[in-house]
């Protein structure tokens, strides 16, 4: 079935919204009433019609206007965009694995012809129809990852991986919750999660390296990660802190239904053949708490989840201006009824 | 993790190359083709040996970018414990098998300037499709290549000749040829990598070298392979729901409770998660433990098991579940 587009802004009058359809196949991150920490990662496996499970990589109503946002950022600031000298075999791996994964899921909407490496590619939500020459860089009009990325939703990194670690060694991020591709680059894993509070002592970050350095081929996992966000804005980066740091201190009882919103990432990740790099797609759902509340399940678990959050994450999250007022707003649609297991609508 | 990822293969040619070395190529049955792979990478390969499942890792020697076949070459082992007969006796053309995704646990390293490759013996496999590699790519490298004799050695004339004798260097211990590791490492120009992959004699004089001449760790590679998932077969009482399953060689606890029809919390099947953390009530013989969520002193307190993939050997067990 044919996706209707939206057009809709994530900037300025923020036009941004979710169908009811949509709000229904939010992945809403919480399987019960209070947020811990854990190594959240699970088999990226295709799931049910109607989540956003039904396709490897998730293609949705805000597609189109998420491209015209990404355009937008890359014009202001290039260095969104960063990719090492030798990162380019791993460019390609990346622009195969989307296009093939795309063409897959919506075949009504791309689709990918190969003749050797001659490659036919056709975007039809953006007008794209493109032949290049599989491995040859001059014969597209950007860098393999870029020209891909501003085709796909969700911020890219590649992963380089070497002395029993992973290095943050190419990326195209535009939607990102607060941190800084141009600072992360060249970064090990340690390096870039040195900020995160708690889940060090926890060793939480060891387990995970370790893990992931065993990640196979053909199969790719998925975690969840989530924070709050004022106004629909994808951007939220340290570039741009003078532009949205200061909407945290426009909450109030009135507006806060509109204005604050549940931001979550879906973060999968993929064994890359050729390079044998790692790619990182960290996917931004946002729902506002009005979108929040229309499901009875996740009003109550979100209240109590809220509520109960450790004051180091409320701070590390950027919430501290707002989650009390945000917390006695859900106060109303929590009728203190238990919730059903799982994170899906009952 | 749980191998559950595989890909049927037929044999298209399988053909003697040196002294006890055969070379076998793969193909989809289906004319599919095979994913791509980096140099360096192996698969393990399951064989049918007259209802005994055997797995062996073997390097991919193929062209990287051409996915109609793999390629992967087998010497028989002097002590072999069936794979590698299985393969010089038993298959031929036409023959199914099932192999891994491929794995790359001794990739190049890509920012490196200048490649040194010592093989010895069979350890030539995996270093066939990194020159491959970096002879697409303009990079400098030279191999060296240690065989018993001309007879023995597999493939050298063709890389002699593909690569010129500039690069490519065969010794012979037949004719007293000796590899000169020491020297080899002693006048490298900065960003260079070295590479073996042979017998552990050869591996640990390499070794021995780079220390010696005060290599950089992260320049030095050496191949593994992917440990085996399975182990030998175990039987396990499960408590609280009143049942013994067995384990099998090839499968985890967790997949044995689960075809038992039990529900066990999990999530990762990687040993990282800690969902399906569960207490040994009784153990009498060694837990095995591959996982690596539980601390050193919980594995050793022996109280606590990660079903997804640790193991066991003993005479009986029982778990809370």
């Amino acid at each position: 079935m044919a996706i209707m587009f939206r057009q809709e802004t994530f900037r300025d009058d923020f036009t941004y919204r979710n169908s009811p359809a949509n709000i229904h196949r939010f992945p809403f991150p919480f399987d019960r009433d209070e947020y811990a920490y854990s190594v959240n990662i699970e088999p990226h496996v295709p799931g049910r019609k109607g989540t956003i499970y039904e396709s490897l990589i998730d293609v949705d109503e805000h597609y189109v206007a998420e491209m015209a946002d990404r355009a937008l950022v890359l014009k202001e600031d290039p260095l969104r965009y960063q990719a090492l000298p030798h990162m380019m075999q791993a460019q390609w791996d990346v622009l195969e694995l989307l296009m093939e994964q795309q063409a897959a899921g919506y075949p009504e909407h791309f689709s990918l012809t190969r003749n050797g490496d001659r490659w036919r590619w056709i975007n039809r939500p953006l007008g794209i129809d493109d032949t290049f020459t599989f491995g040859a860089r001059e014969t597209l009009p950007y860098e393999p990852l870029e020209y891909i990325g501003r085709q796909t939703q969700g911020d890219l990194c590649i992963v380089d991986q070497r002395d029993n670690n992973l290095w943050m060694d190419a990326g195209l991020v535009t939607t990102q919750a607060d941190w800084s591709l141009d600072f992360d680059v060249g970064m090990n894993f340690m390096e870039w999660h040195g900020p995160v509070p708690l889940a060090h002592g926890m060793g939480i970050f060891d387990r995970a390296l370790k893990f992931l350095l065993n990640l196979q081929l053909g199969q790719p996992v998925r975690r969840f990660n989530w924070t709050m966000t004022v106004n629909p804005r994808l951007d939220t980066s340290p570039e741009n802190y003078h532009k949205w740091g200061r909407d945290r201190t426009t909450v109030t009882p009135v507006n806060v239904g509109r204005k604050v919103h549940l931001r979550v990432e879906l973060q999968t990740l993929w064994r890359l053949p050729r390079s044998n790099a790692m790619l990182f797609v960290i996917r931004c759902y946002l729902m506002s708490m009005e979108e929040l509340v229309t499901v009875p399940k996740w009003a109550r678990r979100f209240h109590r989840v809220l509520k109960t959050l450790p004051q180091e994450l409320v701070d590390y999250k950027g919430m501290t201006r707002y989650r009390d007022t945000t917390v006695e707003w859900l106060s109303r649609h929590d009728d203190g009824a238990p919730t059903s297991p799982g994170i899906w609508p009952d | 993790m749980s191998a559950t990822s595989t890909i049927p293969v037929r044999v298209s040619e399988i053909e003697p190359v040196a002294e006890s070395i055969k070379r076998v190529r793969l193909e989809r049955p289906d004319g599919r083709p095979l994913p791509p792979f980096s140099p360096g990478a192996h698969v393990v390969v399951s064989m049918n040996d007259g209802g005994r499942i055997r797995r062996n890792p073997y390097s991919l020697m193929s062209e990287p970018d051409d996915r109609g076949y793999y390629a992967i070459s087998v010497l028989r082992a002097e002590k072999s414990r069936g794979g590698s007969a299985f393969i010089h006796d038993v298959l031929k053309a036409g023959d199914e098998l099932t192999i891994s995704h491929p794995v790359n646990l001794f990739p190049a390293d890509k920012r490196g300037r200048k490649h040194i490759l010592i093989a010895g013996g069979i350890g030539i496999t995996p270093f066939i499709a990194m020159m491959a590699g970096f002879a697409r790519d303009n990079v400098p490298f030279e191999l060296h290549y240690a065989m018993r004799s001309r007879a023995h050695g597999a493939y050298w004339r063709d890389l002699v000749a593909s690569y010129g004798a500039h690069r490519i260097k065969p010794y012979f211990s037949a004719e007293y040829q000796v590899l000169p590791v020491a020297t080899l490492l002693e006048n490298q120009p900065l960003g260079t990598h070295v590479y073996v992959c042979g017998p552990d004699r050869l591996t640990d004089c390499v070794l021995d070298a780079a220390r010696n001449t005060g290599w950089p760790a992260a320049n030095v590679h050496t191949e593994r392979f992917l440990a085996p998932a399975g182990g030998k077969p175990f039987d396990v009482e499960l408590i609280r729901s009143g049942i013994t399953v067995h384990v099998g060689e090839h499968e985890s606890i967790l997949e044995a409770v689960e075809a038992a029809g039990i529900d066990a919390p999990c999530l990762c099947r990687g040993g990282a998660c800690g969902q399906c953390e569960t207490s040994v009530i009784a153990c009498d013989g060694q837990l095995l433990h591959h996982d690596v969520y539980l601390s050193d002193d919980e594995k050793a307190g022996g109280r606590k098991i990660m079903i997804c993939v640790s193991r066991f050997e003993g005479t009986r067990l029982s778990l809370d579940l």
